[in-house]
């Protein structure tokens, strides 16, 4: 496929991605975990959780972990294509 | 999303981990095998992995006001089968449950299996059928990545329904319910992975993308 299709695919999976912030800007966007735990403690107001995270991050410290984990993926995926690329370039 | 610690009851927990074990045993068999037989494979799982922990750690959101990440566990599937991915995908979640309060070690083995297992399967299973119907491999790759992640947030929402199924509706409510929260949230979320999957897909395998026993 040309650089060309490959824009055009990478610009919609952004445009799908950012469409939500402008068509519901009144939007909390939590998660969506948050939202199904918040179901089962209101129709199940009986249920008690028997187990919690031993230790939970601060936001700051989660937004860490995340772009750690999200680094680690894209360097990786990164590497092999660019040697790929670069062997099929010789 | 996960289903987040202390979200499941102990039964439910210890089932889905039962049903869980066995996929990721035997998809660290079939890893090792691939990795014996074709040395040179292991660029492409290094990517697959690659893949599978950026997808998962890009909280996006979506149009009903809720964020969710896809899963990225489709690429692999495709390329090495569903086995392996029930081990990468395992790995990434042990990682979130640990050090991300995200998901949880008592809700692993249900999180794993919607995940690292359902939706790297359904993946797989549209991958073969397309490549059998003779559709474009570009289509079959966005197909296959589309509906594995949005199979992955159904069977998140079915194993919450069985375990909380509704007062009155049972749980055909529960699960509409949990579905409207998990699979409407994911489905726009899962087109994006698709367009992004066939790109990556392309960007590694480019002319030698094909699907094993498709029509010539």
């Amino acid at each position: 496929m040309s650089a060309r299709t490959n824009s055009l695919l990478l610009g919609t999976a952004l445009l799908i991605v950012a469409a939500p912030l402008i068509l519901n800007p009144a939007g909390q966007f939590g998660g969506t975990d948050d939202a199904a735990s918040e179901v089962v403690t209101s129709s199940h107001p009986a249920y008690e959780k028997w187990t919690g995270p031993f230790w939970q991050p601060s936001k700051e410290i989660e937004g860490l972990l995340f772009a750690v984990q999200a680094a680690f993926g894209a360097g990786l995926l990164g590497y092999v294509i660019g040697r790929r690329h670069g062997r099929s370039g010789k | 999303m996960h289903i987040m610690e202390g979200f499941l009851p102990a039964g439910h927990a210890l089932a889905w981990t039962c049903v869980s074990a066995p996929f990721v045993v035997l998809g660290a068999r079939s890893l090792k095998r691939i990795v014996a037989e074709r040395p040179e494979a292991r660029l492409d799982i290094a990517a697959s992995a690659g893949f599978t922990f950026v997808l998962s750690a890009l909280k996006l959101p979506s149009v009903t006001g809720s964020c969710s990440h896809p899963t990225g566990t489709a690429l692999g599937a495709m390329q090495f089968g569903p086995g392996i991915m029930a081990v990468i995908g395992a790995i990434v979640l042990l990682f979130q449950a640990l050090l991300l309060a995200h998901g949880g070690l008592s809700t692993m083995g249900a999180n794993v299996f919607s995940m690292a297992i359902a939706g790297p399967w359904v993946a797989y299973g549209v991958w073969r059928l397309a490549g059998r119907l003779g559709v474009p491999v570009a289509v079959a790759v966005f197909l296959s990545a589309f509906l594995g992640d949005l199979a992955t947030y159904v069977v998140t929402s079915f194993q919450l329904a069985l375990a909380f199924p509704d007062a009155e509706t049972g749980f055909a409510g529960a699960f509409a319910k949990f579905g409207g929260i998990f699979a409407i949230t994911q489905a726009p979320l899962a087109v994006a992975e698709g367009l992004v999957t066939v790109v990556v897909m392309n960007a590694l395998a480019g002319r030698r993308m094909r699907i094993e026993g498709a029509k010539a």
